[in-house]
């Protein structure tokens, strides 16, 4: 419990510019912006968080919340301008290890890419090239960031495939992705990104893709290779299942921005915002006794163009009545400390969404 | 688009007349669907004379019934058959081998004329609520035509009745002319369940139906298929891989494993007491949203790599590969699916939770010897345990009766050993 809550993916308070922080990961008011035909679609609009190495952050939302972006936003994929003249528009500042990356010369962060940062992505078949095989791949990330020659670089991928679970590596360095299959695809994205050592790992929906026993074996996989190497990961999915098993600190993230975040226990045991509520209620669960009926959050997630005026939650928020003066279709609810380490975007009073979580939401449950 | 149609509660207005023919036919609780020794061989051609090589055994023998106002749920993992079950008891597919019962009359290889009157009482939802809607069909078209197509003429109007529908599924009538673009991934979903209710089916397939949502729209698909399920008395086949959702909706579970039916039993049994291996493997690989459990990682059982290949499915019984209790008679003799405990049927030589089947059999296969490295010794103890007391009770409840087959505590202890040792 109080390693929890001393963990290392806690809270900053947004802050202007100011020097490197002694955090290994620290995002600071992240937005990332893309303008469209229909308008701007603010994907990420103010997220900030610390990682610490050897820590896992869980990142939970909904399809279109802004979990993925802002792990490209990491990764420093948006700024290509891939659409054409209409670049994303990317503010704030995010910091690795003392440099601060929106601000890098892109040479620069492009050697970190892949070395210091890799990513898992969600579909292996579409993340991984058809026309070379596995080993080929693997030999590339590797041989891009180390001056070794080929046959070294091939013995490297080839303990990388052993060490992820792949049967035969010495066989099946020179298959093509084809012949893998889901999980063992999967592996080999896996093996690819942490042939370099990397000290930040973002996977983005890692098991998504797969059938539960083998997204147990997967999940198993990352938690162990975590211990073994040390790096920072962060895990985004929709699953809360999965963020519970892996996760030391959860990021709750609704339209574009952080509703909740605190340690795993807290996020889980004590939610202290309606949509948190809504997600745990929604889940129909194994450990327990059968429930009667879910508990649905009304309606569908805000469009990212149009986000609804004051809290982005109170059109779907059965709460939305409770504070006064309509508070919650004015103004927007900032983050506030809930508890240590524990953070919550709420306008109602620490007390009343106390007493509906331990009255109403939490034994329905 | 407004949204507050979404959740509202489900009223179903003036549904009198449907509603009594509904049931008309089959009484609650009776076989509505039987299936027996169903099979679907998907043939690989190769070369110039496109030449049968072999075959994808997709489904390979099942036998299962329906019963009229139940929710018959299917489970297992990706290839393992279950939609081509799916679509072989509509009749999209035809199936290569076996039978299929409709309200007693045989439907195996009726043709498309044969058929038609059955596809009013046979409806079907599909996974994916982009593909499943034609986008340049309005939705007031997409719901209604099934009526144009059986040539049904709702009373009040097609408009009228769609309008109906749509209100039923927690649309907004007025939605009546938009498009399937303007609508989100749960609205969609509501709209194919709305075109599945037009004709007031009697069984509703429906293949994952929630698995392309988002958790919070998914809690509101399935507590709207309970509704009408209460509602308009219908009986459901619900395919799925997730094996919370499948415990929330059904009555009954079908867990399948490359193209067989490993296990069959009442949810809460199944719940409870899994008694095939792989059906307790599969359960414990769900992730647990709480924390507080990762510690008791212990309970999982990981299960090495991947299902094998359907083309060329292993001997015997087919998750011998990968268990961690097979022995000899598993690779060399298929388990039949019997009725071990009252409404739970399994099919396994050594059963989780009962009595070894095939207690003579004690040595363990290579396979399962890898396989239970991965098993935490807690699992393998308990498991003994109570296959142990299971046997001691049957032995105690009928001495006299087939001795033979139940085994005494001595051999049960020996299969416990068996396994500690080769560990």
């Amino acid at each position: 419990m109080t390693e929890l809550s001393k963990s290392g993916a806690a809270v900053g308070e947004p802050t202007g510019t100011s020097p490197a922080p002694s955090s290994f990961l620290e995002v600071r008011d992240l937005k990332v912006h893309f303008p469209t035909d229909d308008g701007l679609v603010k994907s990420v609009d103010g997220l900030s968080f610390k990682l610490e190495k050897g820590k896992t952050l869980g990142i939970v939302g909904e399809s279109g919340s802004g979990k993925s972006v802002t792990s490209l936003g990491i990764m420093g994929l948006h700024t290509a301008g891939q659409y054409g003249k209409r670049k994303a528009q990317i503010s704030g500042e995010i910091w690795l290890d003392g440099t601060e990356l929106l601000s890098a010369d892109p040479d620069h962060v492009r050697k970190l890419r892949g070395r210091e940062v890799s990513m898992i992505f969600q579909d292996p078949l579409s993340a991984l090239h058809p026309y070379y095989t596995i080993g080929q791949q693997i030999v590339e990330a590797y041989r891009i960031h180390n001056n070794v020659d080929k046959k070294t670089a091939r013995r490297r991928a080839i303990e990388m495939l052993d060490r992820v679970g792949i049967p035969q590596p010495d066989k099946r360095v020179d298959n093509y992705p084809h012949e893998f299959s889901g999980g063992m695809r999967q592996r080999a994205m896996i093996a690819m990104s942490l042939v370099n050592n990397p000290e930040l790992l973002i996977a983005d929906e890692p098991t998504t893709a797969l059938d539960v026993t083998v997204q147990a074996q997967i999940l198993d996989l990352i938690r162990d290779l975590q211990k073994e190497f040390g790096s920072a990961v962060i895990i985004i999915t929709h699953d809360l299942g999965v963020v519970a098993e892996l996760a030391d600190d959860i990021l709750v993230m609704y339209g574009g921005r952080c509703v909740e975040r605190g340690p795993a226990e807290k996020v889980f045991y004590e939610p202290r915002h309606p949509y948190t509520w809504g997600l745990l209620g929604s889940m129909p669960r194994l450990d327990r006794e059968q429930q009667e009926r879910l508990i649905p959050v009304k309606g569908s997630p805000p469009s990212l163009i149009n986000v609804p005026s004051g809290c982005a939650f109170n059109p779907r928020c059965p709460y939305a009545d409770v504070p006064k003066d309509n508070l919650t279709r004015t103004v927007r609810p900032e983050l506030t400390e809930v508890g240590s380490q524990h953070w919550a975007a709420c306008h109602m009073t620490q007390e009343q969404r106390e007493r509906i979580w331990t009255e109403e939401i939490a034994p329905r449950l | 688009m407004s949204e507050n149609a979404e959740d509202k509660a489900v009223d179903i207005p003036a549904q009198t007349e449907d509603a009594t023919t509904l049931t008309k036919g089959v009484a609650p609780g009776e076989t509505l669907l039987k299936v027996t020794g169903l099979q679907k061989h998907f043939p690989i051609k190769k070369g110039l004379l496109q030449r049968q090589v072999g075959a994808v055994r997709a489904v390979d023998g099942i036998d299962f019934e329906v019963r009229s106002g139940e929710t018959l749920g299917v489970v297992g993992e990706s290839g393992c058959g279950k939609s081509t079950m799916g679509r072989l008891i509509t009749r999209l597919l035809e199936p290569t081998a076996g039978k299929v019962e409709f309200e007693g009359k045989d439907i195996t290889h009726l043709g498309v004329g044969g058929m038609r009157p059955l596809r009013r009482d046979v409806q079907m939802i599909f996974q994916d609520p982009y593909s499943s809607l034609n986008p340049r069909h309005t939705i007031g078209t997409i719901v209604g035509a099934p009526f144009k197509l059986q040539g049904v003429q709702p009373e009040g109007g097609i408009k009228k009745e769609v309008q109906r529908l749509l209100s039923v599924v927690g649309l907004n009538p007025e939605h009546y002319n938009r498009y399937p673009h303007e609508f989100s991934g749960g609205q969609r979903q509501r709209i194919g369940i709305a075109r599945a209710l037009a004709l007031n089916p009697k069984l509703v397939v429906a293949d994952e139906p929630v698995s392309a949502l988002d958790v919070s729209i998914q809690a509101q698909v399935v507590n709207l298929l309970d509704d009408l399920q209460q509602e308009l008395g219908l009986t459901y086949v619900i395919i799925a891989h997730d094996l919370s959702v499948v415990r929330h909706v059904s009555d009954r579970i079908a867990v399948m494993y490359l193209g067989k039916i490993v296990e069959l039993a009442d949810r809460d049994a199944l719940y409870r007491a899994p008694m095939h291996p792989y059906t307790k493997a599969l359960m414990s690989a769900v992730p647990i949203p709480d924390p507080r459990r990762k510690s008791a990682k212990s309970e999982r059982i990981l299960l090495q790599g991947d299902v094998p290949s359907p083309i060329s499915p292993p001997s015997g019984c087919r998750f011998h590969t990968r268990c961690w209790k097979a022995t000899e008679i598993c690779r060399t003799t298929e388990p039949k699916l019997v009725e071990l405990k009252p409404g739970q049927q399994v099919a396994c030589h050594h059963p989780e939770n009962f009595e070894d089947q095939a207690p003579q059999d004690t040595v363990l296969l290579t396979a399962a010897k890898e396989a239970a490295e991965l098993v935490a010794d807690e699992v393998l103890a308990e498991s003994a345990q109570t296959s142990a007391a299971v046997a001691q009770e049957v032995a105690a409840e009928a001495p006299a009766e087939d001795d033979g087959e139940a085994p005494s505590e001595e051999t049960s202890e020996e299969t416990s050993q068996e396994i500690s040792k080769d560990k």
